[in-house]
């Protein structure tokens, strides 16, 4: 079995043309995407760009993303050792990497 | 570089916890103009939408109770450092925020029709309030938030990056330069009374219970406008945060609440009971305080006698299922989801970095030492001493906050027509401009300062360990340096999580040196500071430490003999 997930992901800001990078994070069991995420902003790419804050108890619901096509939170969903693509949500203005605009327009600075 | 955005306001609010909130709440109803900001999304980051469970108020629903009751419990926490004054404010006025939030539609568990509460470790009785099933920071966070949502007064905006606070030409404060961090705009605020409740510093720990933008941010912003701030060597430790098997969806202080309600039992690495070893008995029951039960852990872990991870067992095998579920309902299906299944096997738990006492020096209005500028919340120093009681960290930011709200809209109101112009905006603008690409590797080196603190200034302390962590911290501000990064060859400079980074870390390490400093510095054990070096409360050091910046560098005041580090 294999000990590593493959994070493919989508990259580049509002206007760009995508890019896709694919990182190798290690695998283990009961880790979320968002652990496998962290690992690889501080072991490999620092430049990544995602929103996050309450970093495991689903409180703040601001790691949104889509896994697979599939809108989820990335610290609820388990890595697999798989290849895994991560995608920003496509109904929201991308800003960059992972990172769309998601406060409601009330709470944004305008 | 683009002209920066200037705004004008009455009152700015720096963080949207409940203290932040509260205050952009309470400010708008004395009349002022609000700007409410946010490093994270408002009412998201921080600590106020972690909460699991209590909050402490002298209610008297159900058993008679009384304010100067909860207020001799919180100064016999405080092991004889309490500040009086923000002590008997926080307990004299929870009760009316209390009530407020209820009529505001929080949902504070009932029975037999009224608000129930729990009797948390070191109250006398029950006095912790709460809302099922382990949501009472989201549901205070999202009442907040509503009440705010139909006020027009208040404008908000979350992504938003503090640099400094500026002065205007007589030196008070005058509101503050930052960035959007969403578009990399410079913007300069300016305002009238300014609040700092940007909460606590748990970040610098690697294992710790709150949100990402806890790095002590307001303590920095402070500290570099020249106000000082007092008690910085106490942090408190969660002893009992989750540590194994890995559990996502669930804040790892989540055993809390499961002790409040169904007691569990505490159990070394041979399934033993231990606290007894260090003077408690626990008998099924939670009564253990916090800063015993973190070093009953630890030398259980020291002794060899942990856990496989490191930490200590917790037990509900002798919880039946249907009791499991009547006390938590839908949680049980989230630890079934990481497949935890209490009646056949325990956790391991640890202690986690989770709250800090110290912080701004701040008088019963919530004024700082800087005229223009108030604090509220957990960035205050003072109220909990040397070891906060359990619940009285949401009850101080919604005290606080309501306060320093109304204090800030008085202040405008007696400035309306003073024309207040940030004149120190320049420096700081400095910063917020420069950039260039750069190698810094921000995220792992913010790991290592949280290894740094977790490892060498964690609850057991000596001068050996304090020393070598001053050390490192001195070589992670070289490393960093004077100007931030910035994303090179970007179209746009949008969310650039390296540049933030950057400024986090200028915060989070001149806020690790004062909490180093200071712990070095006294030469005793207390509360939440325990140095193994120095093992005795001693009487003389019955009193605060201040930390400000002068000259450059760190000045400590308040140990028996001034010292400069």
């Amino acid at each position: 079995m294999s000990t590593v997930a493959t994070l493919k992901i989508r990259r580049g800001s509002h206007g760009e043309p995508a890019r896709w990078q694919s990182f190798e994070v290690p695998f283990e069991e009961g880790q979320s995407v968002l652990d496998g995420l962290r690992w690889l902003r501080i072991n490999k790419d620092p430049t990544l760009a995602m929103r996050f804050s309450c970093i495991n108890a689903n409180a703040c619901k601001e790691c949104m993303i889509q896994l697979d096509g599939e809108t989820v939170y990335a610290c609820t969903a388990r890595l697999e050792p798989r290849e895994m693509t991560l995608t920003p949500l496509p109904n929201k203005t991308l800003i960059r990497d992972l990172v769309t605009e998601i406060a409601p327009p009330s709470e944004r600075f305008k | 570089m683009h002209e920066p955005l200037a705004i004008e306001t009455d009152v700015l609010v720096i963080g949207s916890g409940a203290a932040g909130m509260y205050a952009a709440i309470e400010a708008s109803r004395g009349g002022a103009r609000v700007f409410l900001i946010d490093r994270s999304l408002i009412g998201r980051g921080g600590a106020t939408v972690m909460a699991q469970m209590t909050v402490a108020a002298a209610l008297g629903e159900e058993v008679p109770d009384a304010p100067r009751h909860h207020y001799d419990d919180t100064i016999a926490a405080g092991r004889g450092l309490c500040d009086e004054a923000l002590a008997q404010l926080l307990c004299e006025e929870a009760p009316a925020c209390i009530r407020e939030l209820d009529a505001w539609g929080v949902g504070w568990a009932r029975k037999d029709n009224h608000i129930t509460a729990t009797t948390a470790p070191g109250h006398d009785r029950p006095r912790c309030v709460y809302v099922d099933f382990i949501n009472t920071g989201p549901a205070v966070s999202k009442t907040l938030r509503t009440v705010m949502a139909r006020n027009k007064d208040i404008r908000k905006a979350g992504d938003i990056c503090i640099v400094d606070l500026v002065a205007c030409s007589d030196g008070e404060i005058a509101g503050a330069v930052g960035w959007h961090v969403g578009s990399g705009a410079a913007v300069v605020i300016a305002a009238k009374a300014t609040v700092l409740a940007t909460g606590g510093l748990t970040r610098l720990y690697r294992r710790n219970s709150a949100s990402l933008n806890m790095g002590g941010d307001g303590y920095a912003l402070a500290l570099r406008a020249g106000a000082s701030l007092i008690d910085m060597e106490f942090v408190q430790f969660f002893p009992i945060g989750h540590l194994a098997p890995r559990l996502v969806g669930m804040d790892p202080i989540m055993w809390d609440p499961f002790r409040y309600k169904l007691g569990g039992r505490l159990l070394n690495g041979r399934m033993e009971e231990f606290t007894s070893r260090y003077g408690s008995d626990e008998d099924g029951k939670y009564v253990l305080p916090r800063d015993l039960a973190t070093y009953a852990i630890f030398k259980e872990v020291e002794a060899g006698r942990g856990s496989p991870h490191g930490g200590a067992y917790l037990s509900f095998e002798h919880c039946s299922a249907a009791a499991l579920r009547a006390a938590f309902g839908p949680v049980i299906d989230r630890l079934a989801a990481n497949a935890i299944d209490l009646t056949r096997m325990p956790v391991e738990v640890a202690p986690i970095a989770h709250y800090h006492m110290g912080g701004v020096i701040a008088d019963a209005q919530m004024q700082t030492e800087l005229p223009g500028l108030f604090a509220a919340g957990e960035v205050v120093g003072g109220a909990n001493g040397a070891n906060r009681l359990s619940g009285n960290a949401i009850t101080e930011a919604l005290v606080f906050g309501r306060r320093a709200g109304r204090s800030a809209a008085a202040r405008a109101k007696a400035l309306a027509r003073k024309d207040l112009r940030p004149q120190g905006a320049r420096a700081a603008l400095d910063v917020v401009s420069d950039g260039h690409g750069s190698g810094l590797n921000t995220a792992a080196m913010i790991a290592r300062l949280q290894a740094v603190l977790a490892d060498d200034v964690g609850p057991f302390r000596t001068a050996a360990k304090l020393s070598r962590a001053a050390t490192e911290i001195a070589a992670l501000a070289e490393e960093l340096g004077d100007h931030p990064p910035r994303l090179a060859g970007a179209t746009d400079a949008g969310f650039d999580l390296q540049r933030l980074e950057w400024f986090d870390l200028r915060n989070m390490l001149v806020v690790a040196r004062a909490v180093t400093h200071s712990a070095l510095a006294r030469t005793e054990s207390r509360g939440a500071h325990q140095r193994e070096d120095h093992p005795q409360m001693l009487p003389g050091w019955r009193r605060h430490q201040r930390v400000r910046l002068a000259a450059g560098g760190l000045q400590l005041s308040g140990a028996p003999a001034e010292v400069l580090v």
